[in-house]
């Protein structure tokens, strides 16, 4: 197999992936299935569907060439889980308290 | 053929591309930091938006579950995801030198399924503005608009880079520099799908399930 189509391929399973878990995210909500349950399917869709496509699509992945780059990935990965996880706890429990 | 270690994330070109490899690099990892630090500005307008995601922040107005279009938004994703694809078969006619016809061609392909995604959009908030779900109505909406119309402001920006570059193959053809924008402007593209994922995940499909 040459270098064009392994990269055709690539691009196509990144494709049929995302098309599949957006599939997947948007049937739990049509089929009316209980917000407990489908609140967790789209959740779960949704961070599968993040990594396939910057996987699949930008490319990143765990070689020694790009260790810059994964280390600036996952350093932004904590500030946002520290500025959105600590603003989403504070404000909600604060409207639990307010209610 | 053997394959080639990647150098910088992202479609790598092979070395007879006559790119300044060193210099590629670096612009490249220029750009990741210039997308990390948007994804941080996009995670607080998400912060945002969760945090006024509350009956309190609705002021008794409507919220999402009255006014968004479950086909609408299932229409616009399919849009970006395919013209995310087709901007990876431009980036691969551009590798491999199938000529800048091709390469032009599906990059017009992605423009207007792009177009196509921000002519749904803007359909969208005419509608939810139609029916009081204006931001002034309550901080749920201000966070609504501020949070899916920064996206779309972003997806019209990359829509007229894309117009741009493909003017620059049409007129320069696959010289050095122009391919490098081309790669940029690609990770641009796939990143701003990246963030939709979050946006129908969060936004629409959690107030409509």
């Amino acid at each position: 197999m040459n270098g064009k189509t392994r990269d055709i391929l690539t691009y196509t399973l990144g494709f049929a992936l995302a098309a599949v878990l957006t599939a997947i995210a948007f049937g739990a909500v049509l089929a009316d299935l209980p917000r407990a349950t489908s609140v967790p399917v789209v959740g779960l869709a949704a961070i599968a569907q993040v990594i396939v496509q910057f996987r699949l699509f930008m490319h990143i992945d765990l070689s020694r060439q790009k260790r810059e780059d994964l280390h600036l990935i996952l350093f932004t990965c904590l500030i946002i889980a520290i500025m959105v996880g600590g603003s989403v706890w504070i404000l909600y429990d604060q409207a639990t308290r307010m209610m | 053929m053997t394959r080639t270690a990647n150098r910088h994330p992202g479609l790598n070109l092979e070395t007879d591309h006559y790119v300044d490899q060193p210099r590629a690099e670096l612009t490249i990892f220029g750009f990741w930091v210039f997308m990390m630090s948007d994804l941080i500005i996009f995670a607080c307008f998400f912060a945002t938006f969760l945090t006024m995601d509350n009956p309190m922040a609705k002021a008794g107005g409507p919220g999402g579950a009255q006014l968004f279009d479950l086909t609408s938004v299932a229409i616009q994703t399919g849009f970006l995801l395919c013209s995310s694809f087709a901007f990876g078969l431009a980036s691969v006619s551009m590798k491999y030198a199938d000529g800048r016809g091709w390469t032009i061609l599906w990059m017009a392909v992605s423009l207007a399924l792009g177009l196509g995604f921000l002519t749904f959009e803007l359909r969208d908030f005419a509608s939810i503005w139609a029916q009081g779900g204006t931001p002034q109505r309550s901080g749920y909406w201000s966070a609504f608009y501020a949070l899916v119309g920064l996206h779309g402001l972003h997806v019209a920006a990359g829509a007229i880079w894309m117009a741009v570059m493909i003017t620059q193959l049409a007129v320069f053809g696959p010289h050095a520099v122009v391919k490098s924008r081309v790669l940029r402007l690609g990770l641009y593209w796939h990143f701003l799908d990246v963030v939709w994922i979050g946006i129908f995940s969060l936004v629409f499909l959690r107030a409509l399930a």
